[in-house]
């Protein structure tokens, strides 16, 4: 076991870990974060999306000992301060963006990192961005309409409906 | 997973003494061993984490050669290779996904020379230079086989210079499932001849289609190969494209690459 520090949502927290620890494993289990969560755990869904120093990786697919030091945000460091829903989170309610809703905490985590980068990105650029996290409900135009909402667009009419 | 020893040095002496050790291995994104070890296909005693040595990381160009080193992100050589070189850039863009564009490296990469990976495809086709810890190993004696790299136990790809080309081109053939290539062709024009690597077909994983090149450097267009066709012996077939198929998506998708190449 070694011990390992980082800042999750904004708060200094440490732990002990095993080697294989994932680092989806520390933020369910250890830190009780079960926002997170896990599809797959084959590298292949998306659900287990965080943003490890302000990029998008699955958390599955990494060692929590690789995060030491690291500033990690989680789908429960996504909601305004005063507990509202942030942009993003409140399209996806608007747009249907979700119906079973366990895709949902990636989706929201890469719709996240996608405007960041892209603050107006067009929907090709969404449904490209959108690549790694796999929904198994929606038929992802609600999401990428709930994209094109929260990035202030008017929302397409999108294509097969 | 079995259990390991994890240990992240921070420069690359270290980690070749790390990896002395019988049962250690390198890690860098882990987007291929972190997946392997869950099936316990790989179970090292240590795992020596590459990604916290500062001169394994970034790009640069001088001279006309893009030198990348061994631990830069796909994500990174998207962006900072953009200027320089866009073929290799709109390779690294299109590998697996976002995120895993941003753990998964080039050295990693071409370490494992999975045959269906991007990478080894630019490599190749660029007639690079693998740089490791011990030597510098051409592109075209490196890659030996699916999985299979000239590198000895313990060796680390530290960084890969690419000479610059004219124009270059990358056409992937999507596998929907695993995003990898079901085929992709890099081709790369130079002042002395076009280059054309193929990945994702053979069984003897990523190689030069010498026909196509000397078609090319004489022609650089389409029709150029028109008349040419590759044989089925020796490609991959499963349930997603027979031999046949992808030998005829290797011309295709070259032609697609020459039309494309800027
Ligand atoms: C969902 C998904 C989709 C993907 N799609 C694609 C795709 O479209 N195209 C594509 O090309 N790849 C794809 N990949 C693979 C991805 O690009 C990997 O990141 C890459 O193949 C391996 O790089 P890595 O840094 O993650 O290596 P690791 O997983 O860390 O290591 C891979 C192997 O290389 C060794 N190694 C690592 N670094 C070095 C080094 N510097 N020197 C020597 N040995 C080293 C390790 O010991 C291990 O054996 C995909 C992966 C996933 C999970
Ligand atoms: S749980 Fe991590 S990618 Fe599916
Ligand atoms: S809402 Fe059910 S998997 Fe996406």
């Amino acid at each position: 076991m070694s011990k390992i520090s980082m800042t999750v949502n904004g708060k200094s927290v440490s732990g002990e870990v095993e080697g294989r620890t994932l680092l989806v494993e520390f933020l369910r289990e250890d830190l009780k974060l079960t926002g997170t969560h896990v599809g797959c755990d084959t590298s292949q869904c998306g659900a287990c999306t965080v943003h490890v120093d302000g990029k998008q990786v699955k958390s599955c697919t990494m060692f929590a000992a690789e995060a030491d030091g690291a500033e990690v945000k989680t789908i429960e460091g996504e909601a305004n301060a005063d507990g509202s829903l942030s942009v993003v989170q409140q399209a996806f309610q608007d747009y249907h963006g979700l119906q079973c809703g366990f895709c949902t905490p990636g989706m929201v985590m890469a719709a996240t990192a996608l405007l960041g980068k892209n603050p107006k990105p067009t929907e090709l650029e969404i449904r490209e961005h959108l690549e790694g996290n796999i929904c198994r409900c929606t038929g992802y135009h609600n999401i990428v309409k709930a994209i094109m909402a929260a990035s202030g667009q008017d929302v397409p009419a999108v294509a097969a409906e | 997973m079995h259990n390991f020893e994890f240990v992240k040095p921070s420069t690359v002496e270290e980690a070749v003494a790390a990896l002395q050790s019988d049962e250690a291995q390198p890690m860098s994104g882990g987007q291929t061993l972190l997946p392997t070890m869950k099936q316990r296909l790989a179970a090292p005693e240590k795992l020596v984490s590459l990604t916290g040595i500062a001169s394994m990381q970034g790009v640069s160009a001088v001279g006309g050669v893009l030198t990348i080193g061994g631990a830069t992100t796909h994500a990174t050589v998207a962006t900072e290779a953009a200027a320089h070189y866009p073929g290799l850039a709109g390779l690294a863009a299109h590998i697996g996904d976002p995120a895993v564009r941003n753990r998964g490296t080039i050295g990693g990469s071409l370490a494992n020379n999975d045959p269906a990976a991007c990478y080894p495809s630019a490599a190749l086709g660029s007639g690079a230079t693998i740089v490791t810890n011990a030597r510098e190993i051409a592109a075209d004696d490196y890659f030996q086989g699916m999985f299979t790299t000239a590198l000895e136990e313990g060796e680390i790809v530290t960084g890969v210079r690419f000479p610059i080309p004219q124009a270059s081109n990358y056409q992937k053939f999507e596998q929907p499932a695993s995003r990898f290539a079901l085929t992709g062709v890099f081709v790369a024009k130079y002042a002395d001849g076009v280059r054309v690597a193929v990945t994702g077909a053979s069984e003897e994983g990523v190689f030069r289609w010498t026909e196509a090149e000397a078609a090319l450097s004489a022609n650089f267009s389409p029709d150029a190969i028109e008349g040419l066709s590759v044989s089925a012996d020796g490609m991959i077939g499963d349930l997603h494209g027979t031999p046949a198929y992808r030998a005829h998506l290797i011309k295709v998708l070259t032609k697609r690459a020459v039309a494309a190449a800027s």
